[in-house]
């Protein structure tokens, strides 16, 4: 799948993060880091994403929420999850208020661990989410 | 057999305009990036953009009036590409510019916005809605000075020629050479308003507020996907050229080849072509690019603002200064 080759869109979905890791991925896309060389672009509607980029661990209010952006978002499409919360619930670790990690709402391609991860980590992940989307098209053919 | 060369120059037209339509947004892209210190994408980064849009899924949500949500993007679509065949393009006259004028292309400039609106209404999302009430208050507030400084243009050439609408007989007299001094100032002004309506009219900050990414996600185009905003990114990206090349046409309609002592039409025709490229892009420059970086968005009513009342009021007085420079020479 060539075609996504350093051009991927990707959404910034927060289920209930404690912002930090929402502004490491900003920080990506300032003059420092600039992911637009890459193609990366940050949209603003999960219709137009490629990559969904989920912060924070799910609370239970978010449940319906994330399964409905992630039914949103068109086919083919992966899911990065930044922060240690996302992966196993980091801090807010058997919270009262909380579903569980990511992965046991939605399906998980690439796991950013860090507490929250540098944005150097975010961008080798949305690389790596890239290739893993070519491997998945070689492996279909 | 005639049939079949002029479908043939027309789908070449269409065809190389969107190239360069392409690349010029590659280009800006690249340069506002500069402007901010960052690198930027690489220019040929919208082909590709293109492509992978159209490699998605394409997705028409339960709530939308299907058919006019899979309708508004091919509208969108042709009526900037039809644009291109009335509005002189490369340095030649325009393909069908012996049946329409400046005042077809003011009211075809009207369309693409217009089935954006429809777009933003048929996907039954609230924030495509509030999108569409925006773009229908920005377009409504850009058609006043856009229209004045058109038809000023007109009536001083009209002066001198007949048809003045026509785009050939803007070309045969420029503006630049009818007026005297307070006249030259005029039209500077006239040019500068329309610089600033072109920048509304293509959509870009700081006038983009129907589409708004950061606070309504995308406005108009939230619920498009895939092959259909793959369509709108094509129509966006054409109706800016297709501006840029109106700005060129009304007042900056010169040649090159006359110029230098370039004959051979083959090789008058690639200079002149590329002498438009330049222009176009000085145009974007100006309009898209430096105001893009420049400006932040204005919330609506500034915008609205800016058009119905500064920008109406500076065209009138550039209006009155051709006037004058016509009582007094
Ligand atoms: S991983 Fe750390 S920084 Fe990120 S949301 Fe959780 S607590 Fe905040």
């Amino acid at each position: 799948m060539k075609a996504f080759k350093r051009a991927l869109w990707v959404y910034h979905l927060n289920t209930g993060s404690c912002n930090g890791c929402d502004i490491e991925i900003l920080a990506v896309l300032t003059p420092r880091y600039d992911v637009e060389r890459f193609g990366i672009m940050l949209v603003g509607s999960p219709r137009h994403a490629d990559v969904l980029l989920v912060t924070g661990p799910v609370v239970k209010q978010m449940v319906p929420r994330v399964k409905r952006i992630y039914e949103q978002t068109p086919d083919p499409k992966l899911v990065v999850v930044v922060g240690s919360c996302g992966i196993e619930g980091g801090v807010f670790y058997e919270s009262y208020s909380l579903a569980g990690p990511v992965d046991q709402i939605i399906p998980v391609d690439v796991y950013v661990p860090g507490c929250p991860p540098r944005p150097e980590a975010i961008i080798e992940a949305v690389v790596k989410a890239w290739v893993k989307l070519e491997k998945a098209e070689q492996g279909v053919r | 057999m005639n049939v079949i060369v002029i479908i043939a120059t027309f789908i070449c037209v269409v065809g190389l305009s969107t190239i360069f339509s392409l690349l010029y947004r590659g280009v800006d892209r690249k340069l506002v990036a500069h402007m901010q210190g960052r690198v930027g994408p690489p220019v040929v980064q919208p082909f590709r953009d293109v492509r992978k849009l159209l490699m998605k899924e394409n997705i028409i949500p339960d709530g939308a009036i299907s058919w006019l949500f899979t309708a508004a993007p091919f509208i969108c679509l042709i009526t900037s590409a039809l644009l291109l065949f009335y509005i002189p393009l490369f340095g030649q006259e325009a393909l069908l510019g012996g049946y329409g004028d400046a005042i077809l292309v003011i009211y075809l400039l009207i369309l693409p916005s217009l089935a954006l609106v429809l777009a933003g209404f048929a996907s039954s999302s609230p924030y495509a809605t509030v999108g569409a009430q925006r773009e229908m208050v920005i377009m409504m507030s850009y058609e006043l000075p856009l229209a004045i400084t058109v038809v000023s243009l007109a009536w001083r050439i009209g002066r001198v020629a007949d048809n003045p609408f026509m785009f050939s007989t803007i070309a045969e007299s420029p503006i630049w050479s009818l007026v005297g001094p307070l006249g030259t100032i005029g039209s500077l002004i006239l040019l500068f308003a329309l610089l600033v309506v072109t920048t509304g009219e293509a959509g870009k900050v700081p006038f983009d507020i129907a589409e708004a990414e950061t606070e309504i996600a995308g406005g108009l185009l939230v619920e498009y996907s895939g092959r259909n905003l793959c369509l709108f990114y094509l129509a966006d990206i054409i109706k800016t050229f297709a501006l840029a090349s109106l700005v060129v046409a009304l007042f900056i309609p010169y040649n090159l080849s006359p110029l230098v002592g370039i004959g051979a039409p083959v090789l008058a025709g690639i200079v002149d072509g590329l002498f438009f490229l330049v222009k176009a892009f000085a145009v974007m420059l100006i309009s898209i690019s430096v105001i893009r970086t420049a400006v932040a968005r204005f919330k609506i009513s500034q915008a609205s603002w800016v058009y119905i009342i500064a920008m109406t009021l500076i065209s009138l007085f550039g209006l009155i200064l051709l006037s004058v420079d016509l009582m007094v020479s």
